[in-house]
């Protein structure tokens, strides 16, 4: 049986911070989801089920927010799920929102995600010693760094590609009045000169720790036909893989290539950087951008970093990534993955206000999390998709 | 001998809540000595207040008017249960009652810590009282536990009168909440099996019986194929840096002092590379394809721990050929 067709309507984050002091966690989430129903143009009366979404429960120390949160949410009622991939968690909660919408089983499905980092210290929360083992480990900058190291050996890219990606992205971001960082003259020579923190990685080409929520309306065809701009779904996918596994390809992995290769035959697309107007990719870590844009087919392997270096990656390239900032910009680790889908649907739609890509007319989102484990993309356009 | 090896984690955290208004505005009460609920759209009076009403799901206060209802210090138990033995980190450190009161004026009952002797002295629609605490901090803990109103008869002793001055002024915006957790951590067979071979010395992985991989640590389940590891294989002290990065940023909880060099070292003869330190060198000497070998902590600081492994230093050696670490980049 053929899936219902599915758009999002509503999309809404917060302005992303350091630290939101001045509301709760059930209040960042609403600030994010009364946007959403905003720009839908519907209360929370008329959605039918919420789906939570956040990255693991020691960063605030809650465990199962979603209990707490379930009558501020406007959940009571109402099917609530929470959903958990790590990092990816904003990805796969929105695709697990358009999959309730696509299977038939509801036709307004609200879906918000979120962190609120200041509560804790994510650097903490991911590097606890474990008994008998090296405590080598150092926050997730530790864990990528050295398979960042990997790719610039394997593809022989100059070093000074991250700090392109990086300037980039900040460069992006005073476009977007809610991102976290708002870094006036960022360039690659001030991206060079700061800090060495998990070398290779340098301070400026790090993801900062962000407080923020993004929150999406999902609806099915019937309702998204009174929308005026909805960014329809072209296709979703989700893939994991090991952790770790012999001779497992931690730059390029198995479950990424899957999904990508899975993703563009599910939307018709041949040639992503031909047919994708606009990408938000997840690039927590700036080298992450000529990776992934290999792993997804934007790029031959080994040649990624080329794209970046031309500039082919800039809002007036061939591939525009990441024009909403990116996660360079804001971390909000749980809404980080939402962020991504929600800023590719303001493209198609026409709504991305000065980061806006003309004409754009299908966009990628894209989300991975844990040791490179868990992938979640999706494709939306302007137009119904057919077939 | 058990089977496997285990050993205690403690997880713990002062989370730093940030309260919202809402939560803000009753926490302020407390620390100001009243008790403060909303009345929400449908009539009802709630406490602690919502912060979004739950029928219209506006935000409490949030259009301007003024919500919040102060209410009486006493109220009435709608239901209670016995805990005969309190555990740290509760109200009251003698057996107490969790009650459910219903403050006069307020339409919904709060949960809090009943003071009484024994079981005996609680009842459905007993009259309770607020016991303040000593010192209030704008924390739910600033009620110290609720208390008959007949203990308190015909004095202040009890301090549920009139509530002194607190020092603080400004709002309630956050709360520290502290959280620790004790585990028990349990290697699986296979690993405990690698770790009691490091007591003794020796580095032994195992080979899946299925895809031939030389795994190290052993693993219960071969990630390619979902088979435990099985047969030993002794593994050399000497192997090959694969990738690595040099940790210059400290963080809280870290364990070994930066500059340091977190390594994959993949030993001759197994599969996949693990992580350890790499010392006795300039960490700006460190490289990719770099042949190391593992230095020892002297014998009697050895348990059953990767540890006794002090770190890896590099062998003088030329480096590896390209090709026999390139898959595990």
């Amino acid at each position: 049986m053929a899936k219902t067709p599915a758009a999002v309507i509503g999309v809404g984050q917060t302005h992303h911070r350091a630290r939101r002091d001045d509301v709760s966690m059930a209040g960042l989430c609403r600030e994010a989801m009364d946007r959403a129903l905003e720009d839908a143009g519907l209360t929370l009366d008329e959605v039918d089920a919420i789906v939570v979404g956040k990255a693991p429960d020691l960063f605030e120390g809650v465990m199962m927010p979603e209990l707490f949160l379930a009558e501020a949410l406007g959940a009571a009622g109402k099917p609530l799920l929470r959903v958990h991939t790590a990092g990816s968690v904003g990805g796969s909660t929105a695709i697990v929102a358009s999959s309730l919408v696509q299977a038939g089983v509801h036709q307004t499905v609200l879906t918000v995600a979120y962190e609120k980092q200041s509560e804790s210290n994510a650097m903490w929360a991911l590097s606890v010693p474990v008994p008998f083992n090296m405590p080598v480990h150092a926050g997730a900058g530790g864990y990528f760094a050295p398979h960042v190291r990997s790719y610039i050996r394997r593809s022989g890219a100059p070093t000074h590609i991250g700090a392109v990606v990086a300037a980039k992205d900040r460069t992006n971001a005073l476009k977007n009045p809610y991102a976290h960082l708002h870094n006036e003259g960022t360039t690659v020579e001030s991206v060079l000169a700061s800090q060495m923190l998990w070398d290779p990685i340098r301070y400026d080409e790090t993801c900062p720790s962000s407080d923020g929520a993004c929150a999406l309306v999902i609806a099915a065809e019937d309702v998204a036909a009174r929308s005026a701009d909805p960014a329809w779904i072209h296709g979703t996918v989700m893939r994991s893989e090991a952790t770790t596994a012999a001779e497992r390809d931690q730059v390029n992995p198995q479950a990424s290539r899957d999904a990508a290769a899975y993703l563009w035959k599910q939307a018709g697309i041949t040639s992503p950087i031909d047919e994708i107007d606009a990408a938000e990719i997840y690039v927590p870590f700036s080298w992450f951008e000529p990776m992934w844009l290999e792993s997804l087919g934007f790029a031959a392997e080994g040649e990624g970093w080329k794209l970046t270096e031309a500039g082919e990656t800039a809002m007036d390239g061939r591939i525009p990534v990441n024009c909403s900032g990116g996660v360079l910009s804001s971390n909000p680790i749980g809404a980080s993955g939402m962020l991504r889908f929600g800023e590719a649907a303001l493209q198609v739609r026409g709504r991305a206000g000065e980061h806006q890509v003309d004409g754009a007319r299908r966009a990628l989102g894209h989300a991975y999390g844990g040791g490179s484990q868990f992938f979640a993309m999706w494709v939306v356009g302007s137009e119904k998709p057919t077939g | 001998m058990s089977r496997t090896l285990s050993a205690p984690v403690t997880v713990a955290f002062d989370y730093t809540r940030s309260t919202g208004p809402v939560i803000g505005r009753f926490l302020t009460g407390l620390r100001d000595g009243v008790v403060v609920g909303a009345r929400t759209s449908d009539g009802r009076v709630v406490v602690p207040p919502p912060e979004f009403d739950p029928v219209t799901h506006r935000a409490t206060g949030g259009d301007g008017g003024d919500p919040y209802v102060e209410v009486g210090p006493e109220g009435t138990v709608t239901s209670w249960v016995w805990v005969p033995e309190p555990v740290k980190a509760q109200p009251l450190d003698r057996p107490f009652a969790w009650a459910l009161v219903t403050l006069d004026g307020a339409d919904v009952p709060l949960l809090h810590a009943l003071d009484v002797a024994s079981p005996d002295e609680a009842s459905t629609g007993m009259r309770v009282r607020v016991r303040w605490a000593a010192e209030r901090v704008g924390a739910i803990t600033d009620i110290a536990c609720f208390e008959p109103v007949e203990a308190g008869s015909g004095g202040l002793a009890t301090g549920a009168g009139a509530p002194s001055a607190t020092t603080v002024d400004g709002p309630v915006t956050g709360v520290v909440t502290p959280v620790s957790l004790d585990y028990v951590y349990a290697a699986s067979p296979e690993e405990s099996a690698f770790y009691r071979a490091i007591a003794e010395g020796r580095i032994v992985g195992q080979r899946c019986p299925h895809c031939g991989k030389v795994y190290v640590p052993p693993r219960s389940a071969c990630p390619a194929d979902g088979t435990p590891t099985t047969d030993e294989v002794e593994l050399s002290e000497t192997g090959t840096v694969t990738t690595f990065c040099i940790v210059n940023v400290p963080f809280l909880g870290q364990r070994i002092t930066p500059p340091y060099v977190s390594a994959y070292v993949l030993l001759d003869g197994a599969d996949i590379a693990f992580l350890h330190l790499i010392l006795d060198c300039p960490a700006e000497d460190v490289h990719m394809g770099m042949r190391v070998k593992a230095v020892w902590k002297p014998r009697e600081e050895w348990g059953t721990t990767i540890e006794n492994i002090s770190h890896f230093a590099p062998t003088g050696e030329p480096d590896a050929d390209y090709e026999t670490y390139r898959n595990h980049l």
